[in-house]
């Protein structure tokens, strides 16, 4: 599965799409999934929580790991993907489409100053090395 | 596993390749106030025979009292069979069964002690157990804490046990966590309410409810926990898991029955965990909504405790092992580590370890708690005893206990000065006041073979000369007596 050319990036291995309401949602790449195995647990943040860029926000839990998902830019929880309480596994079947939660940014323009697709293929091909 | 011996060359090679100097310099970042020395009572190069001369010398000391201390740790009967299946071979070595392929034995044992300590706590959920019961209580204060994300402060009773608030104290008072002291009602020897309600309103995460409480006194359960969650606090249960063969279930707190009858009732056939949550029926019209959603906000959110009591002997302190039970939705909240029944890719039913991938070993620092162990093997050993007893034989062994420690009151009040402190119902402590200096009387009684009780003077100056007495199911009417006996002589003389 390639990363979507539609989606931003981060070093840490989440994607972020931007919405039309000006929201964006978050979720873990597919190289992130596929490292963690098959999902169990997903802790979500609360509604209306303030965030800084990179604070930990949410926490995916595997059968062999529990990894910290960070926050891409600042800016405020606007809701949270419910469904995942009970289908964790949604994120392995599909983790493009399976998100966890969604911020509004402080800054808009935060959002453009994340990696794009090829940026980030190139840093998950560095981490192999 | 094969036994890999090192050679002074191989020591010496490693030694240079990390750049230390003998093996002593590994342990450098250890004040050397902090090593233990030398046994000063043992003296150097003893051979194995002149070792096991010393030991039986020193056994001959201990005149095995007849005992009647409790404070946290009591002598119950163990039936003989317990250590004889706990030590076999198979169960011996309780080694964390990380390979659930080699350990279907181990794991299914800790499956059904979980299944066990659930169904008498009335719980959702227990985990495979911790250390003891006092580092379970700092345990569920920082996991209520984690819980209830905004407070960081607990009330702690002060009919807590005050070595496991000391305990608590010293796990949590570097986390930013405050502990606040409840005091107790001089006349009942339990919970003030009145205090407690000073602190309505504020930003509390969990009330601790010790039931019996450190006098062997029975608080009000229902009103506490009620309390705790009106506060939108978590009610923290600390029990002993005897007395839950008589008591209410701390899962069933906080919900006083509409019918006392049939609660009471419940209670004397021992199916208070299932009755009770059965007959609680919601009334027909607008109360319906809010009593079933009553009952789901009902019990305590943990529960933890001691599992001494449950086939561990006393042997002077250790080792017990803790036990921890929540609901479950704070069921990824609780500490260490729970077995998981399961089925295998063909279908057939299996144990393992779940819930881990939040465990030190593989989250490191961010863990749920520093502790990932368990105790494997004192817990297989009250696996056993309580399935030898049944809840039958449990029942039996905490009324006689009950029964003896009031008839042992009844008759150590007869003594001239001395007399019962404390109000509430007991279960099988109580708290007796002597005409004479308590240190010295226990003193007195030893001399006369009897462990006469628990000094409370040091913990609670103020209840004066007060003591704390316990007689569990192991001790007979004439026991009884020897205890009135040594007492009357002290305070004859």
């Amino acid at each position: 599965m390639s990363n979507p050319s539609n989606l931003k990036y981060t070093a840490s291995h989440e994607w972020v799409k931007s919405e039309a309401d000006g929201t964006i949602s978050i979720g873990i790449t597919q190289h992130a999934q596929e490292l963690l195995g098959d999902m169990v647990f997903v802790e979500t943040p609360a509604v209306g929580r303030k965030l800084k860029a990179k604070e930990e926000v949410a926490v995916v839990e595997s059968v062999k790991a529990a990894a910290d998902v960070y926050a891409p830019v600042s800016g405020e929880v606007t809701a949270v993907n419910s469904e995942l309480d009970s289908a964790p596994e949604a994120i392995n079947a599909d983790p493009y489409a399976a998100w966890m939660f969604r911020m509004k940014p402080d800054n808009a323009a935060d959002v453009a100053t994340l990696m794009d697709a090829a940026a980030y293929q190139a840093v998950v091909e560095n981490e192999a090395h | 596993m094969p036994f890999i011996p090192h050679t002074e060359q191989d020591i010496q090679s490693m030694l240079a390749s990390i750049g230390a100097k003998n093996i002593d310099a590994l342990f450098d970042e250890i004040p050397a106030a902090l090593r233990s020395g030398k046994l000063a009572a043992i003296g150097d190069g003893l051979n194995e025979m002149q070792v096991t001369r010393l030991m039986r010398e020193r056994a001959a000391q201990d005149a095995q009292p007849l005992n009647f201390v409790g404070a946290g740790a009591y002598e119950h009967h163990i039936p003989a069979a317990v250590w004889e299946i706990a030590t076999r071979g198979e169960f011996y070595t309780a080694y964390t069964p990380y390979q659930a392929e080699a350990s279907q034995g181990t794991l299914q044992v800790l499956y059904e002690y979980q299944t066990m300590i659930a169904s008498l706590t009335g719980m959702d959920a227990s985990n495979a157990s911790l250390y003891d019961g006092a580092s379970g209580l700092a345990e569920a204060i920082l996991m209520a804490v984690r819980a209830h994300k905004t407070s960081r402060r607990v009330l702690l009773p002060a009919t807590v046990s005050p070595l496991y608030r000391s305990v608590a104290h010293s796990i949590v008072k570097l986390q930013n966590i405050e502990l606040v002291d409840i005091p107790f009602d001089i006349a009942t020897g339990t919970t003030d309410i009145n205090a407690l309600q000073q602190h309505a309103g504020s930003d509390i995460a969990a009330l601790v409810i010790p039931q019996p409480n450190f006098f062997g006194a029975l608080e009000d359960v229902d009103t506490l926990t009620a309390w705790a969650h009106a506060q939108k606090a978590l009610a923290i249960a600390l029990v002993n898991p005897l007395s839950l063969a008589l008591l209410k279930a701390p899962g069933n707190w906080g919900v006083p029955h509409p019918n006392p009858l049939v609660e009471q009732l419940a209670i004397r056939l021992g199916r208070q965990t299932t009755a009770t949550k059965s007959l609680v029926i919601p009334q027909a019209g607008e109360g319906a909504n809010e009593s079933l959603r009553e009952s789901k906000i009902s019990g305590a959110d943990i529960a933890v405790g001691d599992g001494q009591p449950l086939g561990a002997p006393l042997s002077s302190g250790g080792p017990y092992f803790g036990f921890m039970c929540c609901k479950q939705a704070l069921v990824r909240q609780m500490p260490g580590r729970i077995i998981g029944r399961t089925v295998d890719l063909d279908g057939k039913p299996g144990f393992t370890l779940t819930l881990q991938a939040r465990e030190q070993h593989i989250r490191r620092a961010k863990a749920t708690s520093n502790i990932c162990s368990n105790q494997g093997l004192m817990v297989t050993a009250a696996t056993i005893h309580m399935a030898l007893l049944g809840i039958d034989g449990l029942r039996r062994a905490a009324a006689a206990s009950h029964t003896n420690t009031q008839a042992l009151t009844v008759q150590a009040s007869g003594l001239h000065g001395v007399k019962r402190l404390f109000s509430a119902p007991h279960f099988h402590e109580v708290v007796l006041h002597l005409p004479e200096s308590s240190a010295k009387v226990l003193n007195s009684m030893a001399g006369q073979g009897v462990s006469g009780g628990f000094d409370l003077r040091p913990h609670y100056p103020q209840l004066g000369n007060a003591i704390l007495v316990c007689a569990t199911e192991t001790k007979t009417g004439e026991d009884l007596q020897r205890y009135v006996a040594a007492l009357r002589h002290v305070l004859q003389s």
